[in-house]
């Protein structure tokens, strides 16, 4: 906040500046407009296309790519691009169905089969191209909770999935208080909150579960709860059923706890808490596995990591682009934004949205790939 | 059926006769139109129903569950499990408690605004009534979740601690949406539709059967009783399954409120459990529909409301003809 803050102070005072030296020639632009140019002097040398270009997918990228687009628009004043955030799956529909340039998701294209179909397969089919994977946010998962009196609360992965799985009923279970000490935990029940709609946050936190307590999370992972409790629409749902509840507790993406100012629990993976951060998020991402292949970015997740000072519980969102655009006009375009979407300039300003910032190593794989779509 | 139209014997051209085929050219128009209007009602209504059929039937086959019995709702995978138990249960009931408070309600409103009102608070009242008929249903979603849990919230409890031996009333760890809540915002809903159908006809009652019950020495309840309630009342059948379409089919302020069950939740009757609707899953559900087998599930799920909406109103038209029969 108060970074964006300082931020934007100077760029008024660069714009300030500006209209300054400005005052010489003989066309002082309004004051608007200047700092329109300054703010995208910061975001380095942006490659502006004019036209349209649309995109559709994930809402769990929505605020970060709407950033960016914002920031994109200031530059290139005649580029118009709309992302219509209707969830991951009908994302890649539209985009399988050639209706949208790029795609957003929360997981990677699947490579097996389902319902007789390969995503990848259908992708590839749609593009006349492989298709790519391309991380390009991170949506840190919070586990948020709301408990009177109690302002840090540490859980790890056995305890996380015995309270979401119904295991765990009351705050003031030993289990609880194992990882607690010294915190007065009250003995109010547990009320569990989840998404009722099919969700890639509840697939990466059942994913979560899963890998950080194989014996007690026996469910197999996926876009719908497997676990107990009271379901909510949406994250927005759940989010608000958490605050105005006493003894709640929900996963959520990390900007709708911090926008609903929800406790947020740390993790403790085996070496101590770890509280939800940038820095602790995007070390989970650097730290994770590579499955496709070439430009093809697909990322894999150690959930159960024991490092220290990483925190597991991380979504990672894609854009899913064509390698070759069968239109190379449209090519040029999601190429142009692509590359400043994955600006480190755009990437820092997403942090206080709720999002990690990629870490510089898969940043740069990312600009490569980028750099290579036609 | 003018007696310009009829020939004349004399087989005379006469003026009459020409208006007489401009008349029938019009009326032929005429009835043309209308005909071609229902037609294209029908025909809508046959083409949804053709369209939910078509889609749901691929996917009804596959499924491993009973669609009818089963509370599983999988729809998804190579081995799809889906029934609809669940939210039959819901919906059907979230809409009964929603027309046991409002019909009466509603009844009671349009009696007061028609019959003892003063006249110069009629028209404002029922303006007034009719505004709630105006709030789009999403305020009412967020109204009831932001505003009107709190004040239900301790009434509920109640009921828990108090009447809990009795099932319906059986605590549940629900905290959010329950059916009864879900209930009492629809009926809020759906109290302007009866409010307002109601008025429409108790203004109707002749004035000769109210001065006739009056004469006879009735009091003010009693005239009401005898000439405007029977009077009125295929009008009000017709305005409470107006009103249960409504709420069987409430969509957006559903989705806003209700608390879905987390799978192999245990069955109970308690009306303080959380549950989906029909609609509700539909929408809220509707940016994963993946792949058509799935999609097949959900518009399966739609027929049964289709189907139970027509139902509803089946009933509702023959119990009018009913009345109707009785009262000429």
């Amino acid at each position: 906040m108060s970074v964006s803050r300082i931020g934007a102070v100077s760029a008024i005072a660069l714009a300030g500046a500006l209209a300054l030296s400005a005052c010489a020639t003989e066309n002082p632009a309004p004051a608007g407009s200047t700092q329109g140019a300054g703010s995208s002097a910061s975001a380095g040398n942006v490659d502006c296309f004019s036209g349209d270009l649309a995109a559709e997918g994930s809402t769990a990228q929505k605020n970060a790519i709407a950033q960016a687009i914002k920031s994109y628009q200031e530059a290139c004043a005649d580029a118009t691009i709309d992302y219509n955030a209707t969830g991951s799956g009908s994302g890649i529909k539209q985009f399988i169905a050639k209706q949208v340039a790029f795609a957003g998701s929360d997981s990677a294209l699947k490579t097996t089969p389902k319902d007789g179909k390969v995503e990848a397969e259908e992708a590839k089919n749609a593009c006349g191209s492989p298709a790519w994977n391309l991380p390009m946010a991170a949506g840190p998962i919070a586990i948020a909770y709301n408990v009177n009196g109690v302002d840090k609360l540490t859980l790890n992965g056995e305890v996380a999935a015995k309270i979401f799985n119904g295991q765990i009923t009351t705050w003031n279970d030993p289990a609880i208080a194992a990882l607690n000490k010294g915190v007065t935990l009250p003995s109010t029940p547990i009320k569990v909150y989840f998404r009722s709609d099919e969700s890639g946050t509840t697939e990466n936190f059942t994913k979560y579960l899963q890998a950080a307590a194989p014996s007690v999370w026996t469910a197999d992972p996926g876009k719908q709860w497997t676990g107990k409790g009271e379901g909510k629409e949406k994250s927005a749902g759940v989010s608000a059923a958490v605050k105005s509840q006493d003894g709640g507790i929900t996963y959520v993406e990390w900007s709708y706890a911090q926008q609903n100012q929800l406790h947020m629990a740390a993790i403790d993976t085996g070496s101590g808490p770890v509280e939800l951060t940038g820095e602790t998020a995007g070390k989970a991402i650097a730290a994770a596995k590579q499955v496709g292949t070439g430009n093809d970015l697909a990322l894999k997740l150690d959930y159960g990591t024991k490092e220290a000072g990483v925190y597991p519980i991380v979504l990672v969102t894609y854009e899913i682009v064509c390698s070759k655009y069968a239109d190379a006009e449209q090519g040029k375009k999601v190429k142009a934004f692509l590359k400043h979407y994955a600006s480190a300039d755009v990437q820092k300003s997403l942090e206080p949205l709720g999002y990690a910032p990629l870490p510089a190593e898969v940043l740069t794989k990312v600009d490569t790939a980028v750099d290579a779509i036609s | 059926m003018s007696t310009t139209s009829l020939p004349t014997p004399t087989g005379q051209p006469t003026e009459s006769r020409a208006a007489g085929r401009s008349g029938r050219a019009g009326d032929r128009l005429f009835s043309g139109a209308t005909t071609i209007s229902g037609i294209i009602v029908i025909g809508i209504v046959t083409l949804i129903g053709v369209f939910l059929i078509a889609q749901a039937i691929p996917a009804l086959l596959r499924n491993n569950a009973n669609f009818l019995t089963s509370r599983e709702w999988s729809p998804g995978g190579d081995h799809p499990r889906f029934g609809i138990l669940e939210f039959l249960w819901t919906t059907v009931t979230s809409s009964l408690i929603a027309m046991a408070l409002a019909v009466p309600v509603g009844v009671g409103v349009a009696l007061f605004i028609t019959q003892y009102a003063p006249r110069w608070l009629r028209r404002p009242a029922a303006n007034l009534v009719d505004l709630l008929a105006a709030v789009p249903s999403i305020v009412y979603g967020l109204w009831g979740l932001l505003t009107f849990r709190a004040v239900i919230r301790p009434f509920e409890q109640f009921l828990q601690q108090k009447f809990g031996w009795f099932p319906l009333f059986a605590p549940t760890p629900i905290s959010g949406g329950t059916i009864f809540f879900i209930g009492i915002v629809l009926a809020i809903m759906i109290l302007p539709i009866v409010t307002a159908l109601s008025r429409e006809v108790f203004d109707q009652t002749p004035a000769a059967h109210k001065e006739g019950a009056l004469a006879l020495g009735a009091t003010h309840w009693e005239m009401i009783r005898t000439s405007v309630l029977p009077f009125g009342k295929p009008g009000v059948i017709s305005a409470s399954m107006l009103a249960l379409g409504r709420a069987l089919g409430e969509t957006i302020a559903v989705t806003f409120l209700v608390s879905a069950l987390a799978g192999g939740t245990p069955w109970t009757w308690s009306l303080f459990n959380g549950g989906e609707t029909f609609a509700s899953k539909i929408a809220n559900n509707a940016a994963e529909f993946s792949n058509p087998n799935k999609t097949g599930a959900y518009i399966a799920a739609g027929l049964v409301l289709f189907v139970l909406t027509f139902v509803v109103n089946s009933i509702a038209r023959v119990v009018i003809e009913r009345r109707k029969a009785f009262s000429e």
